[in-house]
């Protein structure tokens, strides 16, 4: 029996690993720049030493990673999204070139502003 | 038209999602994915806001602390933990962990995902603060 | 007679603490296009599930009421219907718990209705074979005297499974199916992991296509109502997880290895 090559496994391993990364990684990143230091509630880091965590190659490596990831999390999930939500399976080709197309393109940019980190 | 059909077929209601609060969960849940993707987004412009210097840095620090900034971190915060939490929950139904003829238990896998959750955040708000 | 008032006074009748008024629905294909409501009161008994109400007003007060009831206790699967907005087996949900009502019984959802509460079960009768659900032996029957070991274990592997009575809940409570009928579903996909995962069995590879396909397991996206539904706990959702984590974990090896060494 052959077996039908589908490329929904990739996709959803890819949306996992997103999923778990973003998890354990966004909310506290996202607590303290988007909330504890414009509200004031602890100093934001100074820009040499936020300039020097950044520009660790560990730091881009996880944070390229994490943006990867967490893209095709979004895209996959909100794929499924539409088609459920908004009932949109019969525009199914469309919206799954439209989300990873997207996902695609934004881990390009986002090579281009961490490489522009180093 | 010889052979009509004569059974009901209910209509699926395009707000089929806000008939019962566990499908508006869910949609919420699958929606948490556009504030993740949002926080990529702002994520990157504080990297290149910051490799572009100080003056840069400090004028993405202005910019964040806008009140509709804010509010719109609280809204996409409040969306990540429910990503988080509701992943974590539904993380053991996918694992199945064995050790010999033990099988982890559903419940430790859990405490697991907490656990690493915890230290890791502890790590991240380390780096930055220290 | 000296309890005259008395509406308890009837000998062997069990404590009726009044009526409860039923909502049912009806549809009668000959007469209506869609479905219309009727409202009984029957006596609200603390021992009567909703079944028993159906029965009550098929035998006393509208014999042209249909619905579909066999064992009543809860191990026939033929009973569900949705109450009050849920999928529930009518024969173990009872009225009490609906007190004082009314209580709205209609047909399981994402079905067809057939009649009443009568609904066409046909599409799962379609797709539960084609996952397979009886052990596959790829050795020749075994003698008449031998007989397949298993240990308590690998039983507990998939006894969970074991449990699902075909009664439908899980599709009725799955918005994936209503918006995509060609989705396999919970159940199917919950008989085929319970062989899968039986140590006697070596079906996993025929029931591949079917389970891995876009409308196998990747159809789901784990609402995970099937499991609040389901009244054996066999947890569907659970087991759609555990075979995406398999079916990933196969392409992956099918992408990497050289085909001998899968």
């Amino acid at each position: 029996m052959t077996t039908k090559r589908s490329p929904e496994p990739f996709a959803w391993l890819l949306f996992s690993s997103g999923g778990m990364a973003a998890a354990m990684l966004i909310p506290v990143l996202l607590l303290l720049f988007g909330i504890v230091f414009p509200l004031g509630w602890l100093s934001a880091p100074s820009h040499d030493r936020l300039a020097a965590v950044l520009t660790h190659p560990v730091t881009l490596l996880v944070l390229f990673g994490l943006c990867v990831l967490a893209l095709f999390h979004w895209a996959h999930r909100f794929r499924y999204t539409l088609y459920d939500g908004l009932q949109l399976r019969k525009a199914a080709p469309v919206i799954a070139v439209l989300c990873y197309g997207g996902a695609a393109v934004g881990s390009v940019i986002a090579a281009f502003v961490l490489i522009r980190a180093l | 038209m010889t052979t009509a059909d004569r059974r009901y077929h209910h209509p699926v209601s395009f707000t089929w999602w806000a008939r019962k609060p566990s499908y508006l969960l869910f949609v919420l849940r699958e929606l948490s994915s556009v504030f993740v993707a949002w926080f990529v987004v702002y994520l990157l412009l504080l990297v290149a806001a910051v490799s572009s210097g100080n003056e840069s840095y400090q004028g993405f620090l202005e910019w964040s602390s806008h009140p509709l900034m804010i509010a719109l971190n609280v809204i996409a915060f409040a969306f990540v933990l429910l990503h988080a939490v509701t992943w974590f929950g539904l993380a053991p139904k996918a694992i199945v962990l064995r050790l010999g003829s033990w099988r982890v238990p559903p419940n430790l896998i859990l405490a697991a995902h907490y656990g690493a959750w915890l230290v890791i955040s502890v790590a991240v708000a380390w780096v930055i603060l220290r | 007679m000296s309890e005259t008032d008395d509406k308890h006074a009837v000998p062997d009748m069990p404590d009726t603490t009044g009526t409860i008024t039923m909502e049912v629905a009806r549809f009668r294909p000959d007469r209506e296009s869609e479905p219309s409501w009727d409202s009984y009161d029957v006596p609200l008994r603390k021992e009567w599930a909703v079944l028993d109400g159906l029965n009550h007003i098929k035998d006393q007060l509208d014999g042209t009421l249909s619905y579909r009831w066999s064992c009543r206790m809860g191990i026939c699967g033929s009973c569900g219907m949705t109450v009050n907005g849920e999928p529930k087996l009518t024969c173990s949900t009872f009225l009490t718990d609906y007190a004082p009502g009314p209580v709205r019984v209609e047909p399981l959802a994402n079905f067809p209705v057939i009649r009443d509460l009568v609904v066409d079960i046909e599409d799962f009768m379609a797709k539960l074979p084609t996952v397979k659900p009886w052990l596959v032996s790829g050795d020749e029957e075994p003698a008449e005297d031998s007989e397949y070991r298993q240990t308590p274990a690998e039983m507990d592997d998939y006894r969970r499974y074991s449990m699902c009575i075909n009664c439908m809940l899980c599709y009725s409570a799955c918005p994936v199916y209503a918006l995509d009928p060609d989705f396999i579903g919970p159940a199917a996909i919950a008989l085929a992991q319970r062989y899968n995962l039986d140590s006697r069995d070596e079906g996993n590879e025929d029931r591949r296509d079917v389970l891995a396909s876009a409308e196998g397991v990747w159809a789901c996206t784990f609402v995970g109502e099937c499991s609040v539904a389901c009244p054996k706990d066999v947890d569907p959702a659970g087991a759609i997880q555990r075979y995406k984590l398999t079916a990933a974990t196969q392409a992956v090896k099918d992408l990497l290895l050289p085909r001998g060494a899968r």
